[in-house]
C-alpha cells in the first residue's frame, strides 16, 4: 500500500457516462491484484470530501485503470480530468479475488459481471488466463442496454466465452446477468464443478449468493460500498457475516471480496 | 553574501497534562484506529500523539450498517463503537505501539461508572502514556437519554472517581451537543482530569428523499469534519475563557491554518480526525505548516501562541 500523487495518461469516454481512466503508478501497479482498489482523492477542495474507491480494472507495466459511471459529484469531477493532471491515490487497498488452484476437478469458471462490475473481473479474466491458461472462463455480462454494455471485447480477445444480457433485451438475453447465471449452470453439469466470481450491484449480487448456496457451488463477490478511510481504522464501511452470532466485517480491509457464504444478507 | 548565523528551528515541543510531545499534532480517537492500520503510509514517530480508537470492557459489534454517509464538508457517522474489548486491545493491540516511540494515550468508554472505573485500573498497569474519557459518544448513554458529557453530575462523578482510582494522565473528551459546553469542562477541572478534549461529534442526520428513509440506520449520527469547525474553535475559546487545565483542540482540522486558528483560540494541542480519512498525511502536513508559520513569523516557541487570540477591545 502507496499512497502516491498519479499522473493520468487518459480519461477517456467509452459509453454514456462511463469512462475509463489511465494512470501511471508503478509500485501500485506491481502490487495490485484483481479484486483490489485504489482510493481516489477526485479534488484538493471540498466537497467532496472523502476519496472515492475503484476497483482496479486493469495493471500492466507502469499503468492502472479504473473503469467509471458518473454517479455523483465525485465521479463528476473525475470525468473532467484530463491527460498530464495529477491525482492523490492510495492502493492497492483491500483483499482481492482468492485465484482459483489449477486442479482438474474445475473446469470452468464463470464470471458474472452487472454495469461496471465489469472493472474488476477484466483484472481477474487476464490473471486466470496467464496463471492458469487450461482453465475455460465464461463471462456473463448484464447491463441496463446494449449501450451501456462494456468490455464485451475485451473479454473476448482474451479467449473467454461471452454471454451477454441486457433489461431491455437490446442484446442477447433479455433479463438480468443472474437469471442467465442460473441458465448457464446446467450446462456445466450436475456436479458444481465451476467456481463463480461475481461483481455488481448488490441485488444482483445477493441474488447470485442464492444461487450459489442452492447449487452449492463456490462463490465470491465483490462488494461495493461507501468508503472512508480505505484502510480498516474507521469502521464505517462493514458487512454483516456469519460468526457465533453474528460479525461485522469491513469491506475496505476484509473485502471488498467476500466468499458469498460468509455474508448475511439483509 | 555571509550567512547569517544558523537561527535555533522554532519549539513545537509542548508539555500536556504531565506528557512530554514533539509537536502539539495527534490524531483523535476513531480516526487512526489502533495505529497500524496508518503505519505504512505515515512516519507515527512523527505524530504528536496517538489517541487509540475507544475501548470498552466487553468487546463490542457496533451499530448496523449503513453506518457512515458524507455530507457538505462533513462526514455523519454511528459506528456505535465496535471494538475488541480490553483484554484483547492490552493482548493484540499494545504489543504494536513498543516499536514506536510515540506517547499513546488510550480513549476509554464505559455504561457506568464502575466501567469506566475498572477500565482505567486495568489499564493503570499498562505501558501506555495516558487515558481520553470518551464521556461523549452519542452511543451510550447514562441514564438512557443523555451522555455522561451531558449531565454535569454525572461528569463530574465519574472523573473524579476514575481521578482518585489512577495516576495516569487524563483527558476528558467533550460533547458539543450542549448549552454550556464551559461548564461541563470546569466541572471535568474541578473533578481532577488534567485535560479536556474537545470536541466529539455533533449529532445529525441526513435523508434520502426518494425512499424517505434515514441514510443511517440509526437515523442519526455524529458530525465531523471541516463542517464543524467555526462551531467547535468558538467552543475551544469559550472553554480556554473558563479553565487552565490544557485542551485539545479537535474539529475539522484539515490544515496548518486551521490547526493554528484553535491554538490561537486557546487550544494546547490538537487533533486530526476525519482529516486522516482525506489524507493521511495531514497530520505531518499540519505539524511541517505550524513550523512554517512559526518560522515566518519569528515565533520561538508554540506555547508563546496558545490562547494569544488578540479580541478587540470592548
Amino acid at each position: 500500500m502507496v499512497q502516491v500523487d498519479a499522473k493520468i495518461l487518459e480519461n477517456r469516454e467509452i459509453g454514456p457516462q462511463r469512462y475509463k481512466m489511465a494512470l501511471s503508478a508503478p509500485q501500485i501497479a506491481r502490487q495490485a491484484k484483481p479484486g483490489q482498489f485504489i482510493h481516489v482523492r477526485v479534488s484538493k477542495s471540498f466537497p467532496p470530501l472523502l476519496r472515492r474507491p475503484f476497483s482496479v480494472h486493469r495493471a500492466q507495466g507502469q499503468k492502472i485503470e479504473i473503469l467509471y459511471k458518473v454517479v455523483g459529484k465525485g465521479t463528476e469531477i473525475l470525468s473532467r480530468k484530463k491527460g498530464g493532471e495529477y491525482l492523490d491515490i492510495l492502493g492497492p487497498l483491500g483483499k482481492g479475488y482468492q485465484l482459483p488452484s489449477a486442479t482438474p476437478k474445475i473446469s470452468d469458471i464463470i464470471l458474472v459481471a452487472g454495469g461496471t462490475g465489469v472493472a474488476s473481473l477484466l483484472f481477474l479474466a487476464e490473471s486466470i488466463s496467464v496463471a492458469n491458461p487450461e482453465l475455460s472462463i465464461l463471462v456473463l455480462i448484464g447491463a441496463k442496454n446494449r449501450k451501456e454494455l462494456l468490455c464485451e471485447g475485451d473479454f473476448r480477445r482474451l479467449g473467454c466465452r461471452v454471454e451477454v444480457a441486457t433489461e431491455n433485451g437490446t442484446k442477447g438475453y433479455k433479463g438480468l446477468a443472474s437469471d442467465l447465471l442460473q441458465k448457464c449452470l446446467p450446462l456445466s453439469g450436475d456436479k458444481p464443478k465451476s467456481t463463480v466470481f461475481a461483481c455488481g450491484p448488490s441485488g444482483m449480487l445477493k441474488m447470485i449468493g442464492k444461487i450459489s448456496r442452492k447449487h452449492r457451488f463456490p462463490c465470491q463477490v465483490s462488494l461495493e460500498e461507501r468508503l472512508a478511510c480505505g484502510v480498516g481504522a474507521c469502521l464505517g464501511c462493514v458487512v454483516k457475516t456469519k460468526g457465533s452470532t453474528y460479525t461485522y466485517k469491513r469491506v475496505c480491509k476484509d473485502g471488498p471480496v467476500f466468499d458469498a457464504g460468509e455474508l448475511i444478507w439483509e | 553574501m555571509m550567512r547569517k548565523a544558523k537561527e535555533k528551528p522554532p519549539n513545537l515541543a509542548i508539555e500536556l497534562a504531565g506528557i512530554s510531545l514533539k509537536n502539539p499534532v495527534m490524531v483523535a480517537s476513531g480516526t487512526f484506529g489502533y495505529g497500524e492500520e496508518y503505519a505504512q503510509l505515515v512516519d507515527l514517530n512523527r505524530l504528536g500523539a496517538i489517541v487509540a480508537k475507544t475501548i470498552t470492557l466487553k468487546p463490542r459489534l457496533g451499530n448496523e450498517p449503513p453506518r457512515m454517509v458524507e455530507t457538505a464538508s462533513g462526514v455523519l457517522n454511528s459506528i456505535g463503537l465496535q471494538n475488541i474489548g480490553i483484554d484483547a486491545f492490552i493482548n493484540e493491540k499494545l504489543p504494536f505501539f513498543r516499536e514506536y516511540d510515540v506517547p499513546l494515550i488510550v480513549s476509554i468508554a464505559g455504561e457506568t461508572t464502575d466501567e469506566y472505573v475498572q477500565l482505567a485500573k486495568t489499564l493503570q498497569g499498562e505501558k501506555i502514556t495516558g487515558l481520553e474519557l470518551n464521556l461523549s459518544c452519542p452511543n451510550i448513554k447514562y441514564d438512557r437519554k443523555l451522555m455522561f458529557a451531558q449531565n454535569p453530575q454525572a461528569t463530574h462523578q465519574v472523573v473524579s472517581r476514575v481521578r482518585k482510582a489512577i495516576s495516569l494522565p487524563l483527558m476528558v473528551k467533550l460533547s458539543p451537543n450542549v448549552t454550556d459546553i464551559a461548564s461541563i469542562a470546569k466541572m471535568c477541572e474541578e473533578a481532577g482530569a488534567d485535560g479536556v478534549s474537545l470536541i466529539n461529534t455533533f449529532s445529525g442526520m441526513a435523508i434520502d428523499v426518494e425512499s424517505r428513509k434515514p441514510i443511517l440506520r440509526q437515523i442519526t449520527g455524529g458530525l465531523s469534519g471541516p463542517a464543524i469547525k467555526p462551531i467547535a474553535l468558538r467552543m475551544v475559546y469559550e472553554v480556554h475563557k473558563a479553565v487552565k487545565i490544557p485542551i485539545i483542540g479537535i474539529g475539522g482540522i484539515m490544515t496548518a491554518g486551521d490547526a493554528l486558528e484553535f491554538i490561537i483560540a486557546g487550544a494546547k494541542a490538537v487533533a486530526i480526525g476525519t482529516g486522516n480519512f482525506v489524507d493521511p498525511l495531514t497530520p505531518i502536513k499540519v505539524i511541517d505548516g505550524i513550523r512554517e508559520y512559526m518560522v515566518k513569523n519569528k515565533i520561538k516557541d508554540i506555547k508563546s501562541i496558545v490562547g494569544s487570540l488578540k479580541c478587540p477591545k470592548s
